[in-house]
């Protein structure tokens, strides 16, 4: 068959669609809509695994916490100096941190101290961070800016454990492009830290512990559990399978966004593929009476099963890429922001796998072409006078 | 105008809209790829664990220090924070070896 012939068959397929536009218009609009809630889902978590992967490779190799009653609870900092002790451990610091609610704007606050300060040309921070042991400054996220009507040189106002309120002069405002790492953080010194959660002498939340070499971070891990028995050793690479397992396939938000429509899909996929309508099978009786052969009528629901699947595959992609990247899946915002009062208003960069889009071409594209033509071909290997009967 | 042709240039638009997008991505990953090392220097310094995601309960901020235990314990009458809750569950420990055995069972 030339070119003309097949484009002729592709013609005719076109005008038969359009004579039945709005049924074919819904199947158009939900196979989109399943394409772009499933593309969504993808380009949302593969981004997100990636951009926590880049920015969590900086995070601490061990952070040992100690257990009381099967709950966290404060580490005396004494037990740096027997943990810096082991064998590959090149550094323990003990990290001070902990939540704070804020009731003025019902937001929950993580409270940091700091330990140092950025390198010089960083340029997510307006200003700088407070030195370990100053008194009396912050530095404070954009969320919590925003949420508190913060400028640099403002005052923000904390109530301690002990029910004084301790002001701090903000000197140092982290840019919206961190805002996924830094929305709700309050970066204090480290005797603020201290004073406003009432911490014990000599108490720190956890240890941050640094090892000579990282393959090695296992082995140190069994020690300091041997060592310590009340203790829990947390690996980097834990950190980092947490957020594996959070925006990996099997995760809670696979799960929860993507069953709603792997199920209308299937329905969708049911209805084609359990039979024609009697007018379809009218319509290949009587072109297989005019002379159609069965492998034309195979071409013409082949292109049908094309025209709808790939039309409705790429607007659906397309439409997904431009609700993840350009609107920030504002879609799924609410599920993702659940209660939080500060949420990151987050630009994920654009990480595509081209594994996954062929993945989901496959699996939307293929199933729907093979569910449209096998009852045609079953319809079309019948006499023509059965069929147009009925 | 055939109507196999307007189909062809309709899919034809889509895959040069795609290139376009492709295209920005390219630029928009490279951008964050040079703000990386920044984001990575604020993790390094501050000591950073987890992205600030839903800050609604421990488990959902700090998903990787959280406790198994935290859920329904972070205020009394909390019952769960659905949904981000349940896109976020609290982790598992469980490679670390057990913590705690209850006996007679």
């Amino acid at each position: 068959m030339s070119l003309n012939s097949h484009m002729n068959v592709l013609d005719f397929t076109l005008l038969s669609l359009l004579r039945r536009k709005f049924k074919n218009l819904g199947i158009v609009l939900v196979f989109t809509f399943i394409v772009f809630i499933t593309g969504s889902i993808l380009f949302l978590s593969y981004s997100f695994k990636r951009e926590a992967l880049l920015i969590l490779k900086g995070s601490p190799e061990l952070i040992v916490q100690r257990m009381s009653a099967g709950r966290q609870e404060l580490i005396p900092v004494g037990r740096a100096k027997e943990i810096s002790a082991i064998p590959g451990v090149s550094g323990v610091e003990p990290r001070y941190w902990g939540y704070y609610y804020d009731p003025l704007v019902k937001a929950n606050y993580t409270i940091l101290a700091s330990s140092g300060s950025l390198s010089a040309g960083n340029r997510l921070l307006q200003g700088r961070l407070p030195a370990p042991e100053e008194k009396g400054v912050a530095a404070v996220g954009r969320g919590v800016a925003k949420a508190r009507f913060i400028d640099m040189g403002s005052t923000i106002s904390l109530v301690s454990a002990a029910g004084d309120a301790m002001d701090f002069d903000v000197v140092g405002i982290f840019e919206s492009e961190s805002e996924l790492l830094t929305a709700d953080l309050i970066v204090l010194g480290r005797p603020d830290v201290i004073r406003l959660f009432r911490m014990p002498p000599d108490m720190a939340t956890d240890l941050a512990v640094t090892v000579r070499n990282e393959t090695e971070a296992p082995v140190i891990a069994g020690k300091i559990r041997s060592r310590f028995p009340d203790t829990r050793p947390i690996l980097r690479k834990e950190i980092i399978r947490t957020y594996d397992a959070v925006f990996g396939w099997r995760s809670g938000l696979i799960l929860t966004l993507f069953a709603g429509a792997l199920v209308a899909f299937i329905i969708l996929a049911w209805d084609k593929a359990t039979g024609l309508s009697a007018e379809e099978k009218k319509e290949i009786g009587i072109l297989k009476a005019i002379g159609w052969e069965t492998s034309d009528i195979i071409e013409m629901k082949f292109w049908e099963g094309l025209v709808i699947s790939l039309s409705s595959f790429l607007l659906g992609i397309i439409l997904a890429y431009v609700h993840v990247y350009f609107f920030g899946a504002s879609v799924f915002a609410p599920a993702l922001k659940g209660w939080s009062v500060i949420y990151p208003d987050f630009r994920l960069a654009p990480f595509i796998d081209p594994y996954q889009i062929a993945m989901l071409m496959a699996l939307t594209v293929i199933p729907y072409i093979a569910s449209t033509i096998i009852p045609s071909w079953k319809a079309a290997i019948t006499d023509p006078d059965e069929v147009v009967r009925g | 105008m055939r109507k196999s042709l307007v189909f062809g240039l309709f899919v034809l638009g889509c895959f040069l809209f795609l290139a376009a997008l492709g295209a920005t991505s390219h630029v928009r990953v490279s951008h964050f790829l040079a703000v990386s090392h920044d984001l990575g220097d604020i993790t390094a310094t501050l000591k950073l664990t987890d992205i600030s995601f839903s800050d609604d309960a421990r488990y959902t901020r700090n998903p990787s220090q959280a406790d198994i235990f935290s859920a329904f314990q972070d205020y009394p009458g909390s019952i769960e924070h659905f949904p981000s809750g349940s896109v976020t569950p609290p982790p598992d420990f469980t490679s670390l070896g057990a913590a705690m055995k209850v006996r007679g069972q």
